[in-house]
């Protein structure tokens, strides 16, 4: 785990050794330590319940850590009132004000902080220029569609400069197509703008999309903070490489290890070698991990003898237009998944006996599930 | 080619599109009709009618017609300004003397008697002493010998104003208004000028009793939202409690607790606050403690409606944009709850302008309201022309005040719920 390490940016937040626990019996959040670097566009993912938005919601001040201290710039901030501690939020359902138009609801946080008419009226116009809705301004929240009250709700939790913007789930409610463009949208206004965000969402691909860096939480701790591509290629424990992407799971025993390297006996049948990523030693059961992309399948009856080719059969083929996927049956698992090029599942019938191979470097042996 | 293509899978292309969709509609309707059918016919025999009667009868005079009807008759065409002719003097000789025979000289009495005061011993005197028909051209020497009345003017004006068979008379009189002899309309005199008072002291008590239950009632409301539902859910119940207690039940544990001799009193004067008992009861002040207790889920409930609409979330983004929690509360949470203010305000105020048992029982003299007046007209005085007037003028007022509440809301943005 990469928590706490030393960061080459200066952190923007810290959050240090935090707990939080609502019923004094279990622990949302257990032992939290994490560093927001300025500017940077930090990804919370996890599934729900893993304290996610639990942390969000402490950095915005609407739940108290049980322990613990979190620092907004160096500053201790755990007994600061949300509405001091200068930090933008996008709520999962917007959260404009219903009975102001959309040009109050960007003017609000201005003009609780009295700016002067002139200079207020000026930001707000800028603001409805860079979600280009300015012909809307006299609209009411409930008059726009989701994809615009969501810009509104963006261009008010940013127009009044805060130090970090916080946004959760803030494209839940759209869909599919929307959320795709509000996705890259909201990642050109982090580079234009330079703010630091710190995002919820629990869609791994959304993540992986926006983010400079993602936090996988499960179970009220941080699996792994990493680079998106990182956390795809090198994921510490089988959570991660599950949450993250597709992924084949083999579950099987370590025979020996050597370096960086293991042999694993599959408890299907069969043996292979993989990277020793979270085995302890000899002996013990693990979980391997194959992304469907970095296997090949080769016919019966091929000479060729690497140190990982299992006998398959294949169950079923599904054709998904750019991509088509073979689903097979491998050493007891019956839902192999290998990711073929389109056109190349018409080859491959119900039943069909064949060989998958793959590189030692692209298994990982992980913790068993 | 178009049409062709349009039209020609139609089998009676004749038949309108319109009227096709109204006859597929029509079972429909027909069923939603039958079902509201029951409820209409009885709100129209128990409400529609008896209000339609009650308009009626504060126009209605038939009475003095219906007794007196040639001397009406006479009086058509009389100017008021001079002495009535001899004909109509002989028509009242012989009006009196049939209505005597009949028996219904006192219903003629009571009427005039309302317009002017005495004329009962007038109507009865005459009739009374009247022993035949005056011989002709006799009539108003007759008249005149038995009650001097007869000479005077305005006793006549006052029979021809009383003639019908529609009148202004309730009205104004429940306006304190009427019409002197002349016909103009006037104030009444201070004496008989009680109703504008009256209406006066009945708004004043229903606009004090709604902003104490809106004072009271908007932070129970408040907490009703925001406690978690078990808790929140105990909480509706001691709000609901009331509604399921006899109004007479509850006015008349206010009188144990506030009667000088009562639990407030006593409970005072043990801790030593008071020496003598305070007046709490039979004055303003019991009418209205026991009206805003009676009145006070009526402004809790929608309060609490349109607060539980409210999203927990403006108030965090109210927050995290800066505000301060009284900003927030201010200009973020009132405004959204401003329809369930209105309404509850309606709700209270408008029930608290008929409230009658409430203040019979717990309020002085100087404290019945309208509806009091109204039951005095109906039950003791039997006066249903003036108690109609006055129930006339109460619904009117109330249905411009609904009127004015409905400009007030109309084009403001409906509250509620964000999109999930």
């Amino acid at each position: 785990m990469e928590a706490g390490m030393v960061t080459p940016a200066p952190a923007l937040v810290r959050f240090s050794g935090i707990q939080k626990t609502y019923d004094g019996e279990h622990l949302v959040v257990k032992n939290l330590d994490l560093d927001i670097r300025k500017g940077e566009f930090i990804t919370l993912l996890g599934p729900s319940g893993s304290g996610k938005t639990t942390t969000l919601m402490m950095l915005a001040g609407f739940e108290v850590p049980t322990q613990g201290e979190i620092y907004l710039a160096g500053r201790p901030i755990k007994n600061v009132p949300p509405h001091k501690r200068d930090i933008g939020m996008v709520f999962q359902n917007y959260a404009l004000f219903p009975h102001l138009t959309i040009a109050e609801n960007i003017a609000f946080p201005l003009s609780v902080r009295k700016m002067n008419k002139a200079e207020a009226q000026q930001r707000v116009s800028a603001a409805l220029r860079m979600i280009k809705m300015e012909t809307l301004a006299q609209r009411r929240p409930g008059q726009l569609s989701g994809g615009q009250q969501q810009r509104v709700a963006l261009a008010r939790a940013l127009v009044f400069n805060p130090q970090i913007v916080l946004m959760d789930e803030p494209l839940g409610a759209l869909d599919k197509r929307l959320r795709e463009q509000m996705q890259l949208e909201i990642k050109q206004l982090h580079e234009t703008m330079g703010i630091t965000v710190v995002y919820v969402t629990h869609d791994q691909s959304e993540a992986l999309t926006m983010s400079d860096r993602i936090a996988v939480f499960n179970d009220g701790v941080v699996q792994q903070i990493d680079r998106p591509d990182a956390l795809y290629e090198h994921p510490v424990n089988s959570f991660v490489a599950h949450f993250i992407g597709e992924n084949n799971v083999l579950a099987g025993t370590v025979e020996s290890i050597e370096k960086d390297y293991c042999r694993v006996t599959l408890a299907g049948g069969g043996a292979v070698t993989a990277r020793a990523v979270n085995v302890s030693g000899a002996g013990v059961s693990t979980s391997l991990s194959v992304r469907p992309e970095r296997i090949s399948i080769v016919p019966d009856g091929s000479s060729s003898e690497g140190p990982n080719r299992l006998p398959a059969r294949v169950q079923n083929t599904i054709y998904l237009g750019d991509h088509a996927l073979a689903v097979l049956d491998v050493a007891g698992n019956a839902e192999f998944m290998v990711k073929l090029p389109p056109g190349a599942h018409d080859n491959l019938s119900h039943g069909e006996k064949l060989f998958v191979t793959f590189r030692p470097e692209d298994c990982l042996a992980l913790d068993p599930v | 080619m178009t049409e062709a293509l349009l039209t020609g899978a139609d089998a009676k292309p004749e038949v309108p599109l319109k009227r096709r969709l109204k006859r597929a509609e029509r079972a429909r309707q027909v069923k939603a009709l039958a079902l509201v059918l029951p409820l209409l016919v009885f709100l129209l025999f128990t409400f529609a009618g008896p209000i339609a009667g009650m308009l009626w009868r504060a126009v209605d005079d038939r009475e003095v017609r219906q007794v007196l009807p040639q001397t009406v008759a006479a009086l058509a065409d009389w100017d008021g300004k001079d002495l009535p002719n001899e004909t109509a003097y002989a028509a009242l000789a012989s009006d009196i003397l049939a209505a005597r025979a009949a028996g219904t000289i006192a219903i003629a009495a009571k009427r005039l008697n309302y317009a002017q005061n005495g004329f009962r011993t007038i109507l009865t005197s005459t009739a009374r002493n009247l022993k035949a028909a005056p011989e002709p051209g006799t009539a108003r020497e007759t008249l005149g010998k038995i009650n001097s009345a007869w000479r005077e003017r305005t006793t006549w004006t006052t029979i021809k104003d009383a003639g019908g068979p529609i009148t202004g008379f309730y009205l104004l009189a429940a306006l304190d208004l009427m019409r002197n002899a002349d016909g103009a309309i006037v104030t009444a005199p201070p004496d008989q000028a009680i109703y504008r008072d009256v209406f006066a002291r009945t708004f004043v008590i229903s606009l004090s009793v709604t902003i104490l239950c809106l004072m009271l009632g908007f932070p129970v409301a408040y907490l009703l939202a925001t406690l978690p539902p078990e808790r929140s859910n105990l909480l509706m119940i001691f709000v609901l409690l009331p509604f399921w207690t006899s109004l007479l039940v509850r006015t008349c544990a206010w009188i144990v607790l506030l009667q000088s001799k009562g639990v407030v009193n006593d409970g005072l004067h043990w801790l030593g606050v008071i020496d003598e008992p305070l007046r709490l009861i039979y004055n303003r002040f019991g009418v209205c403690v026991a009206m805003t207790h009676v009145l006070l889920p009526f402004m809790i409930l929608p309060l609490y409606s349109s607060m539980k609409a409210i999203s927990p979330a403006y108030m965090r983004a109210a927050a995290s944009l800066g505000a301060p929690p009284a900003t927030a509360f201010l200009r973020i949470y009132l405004p959204q709850t401003l329809p369930g203010i209105g309404a509850g305000s309606l709700l209270v105020f408008i029930l608290a302008l008929g409230y009658y048992i409430t203040p019979a029982l717990v309020g002085g003299a100087a404290d019945q309201m309208i509806s009091y007046f109204i039951a005095l007209y109906t039950t003791e005085t039997a006066n249903w022309g003036l108690a109609s007037a006055l129930g006339a003028v109460l619904l009117l007022a109330t249905i411009l005040l609904a009127a004015v509440y409905g400009k007030l809301v109309q084009g403001q943005p409906v509250t509620g719920g964000m999109k999930n």
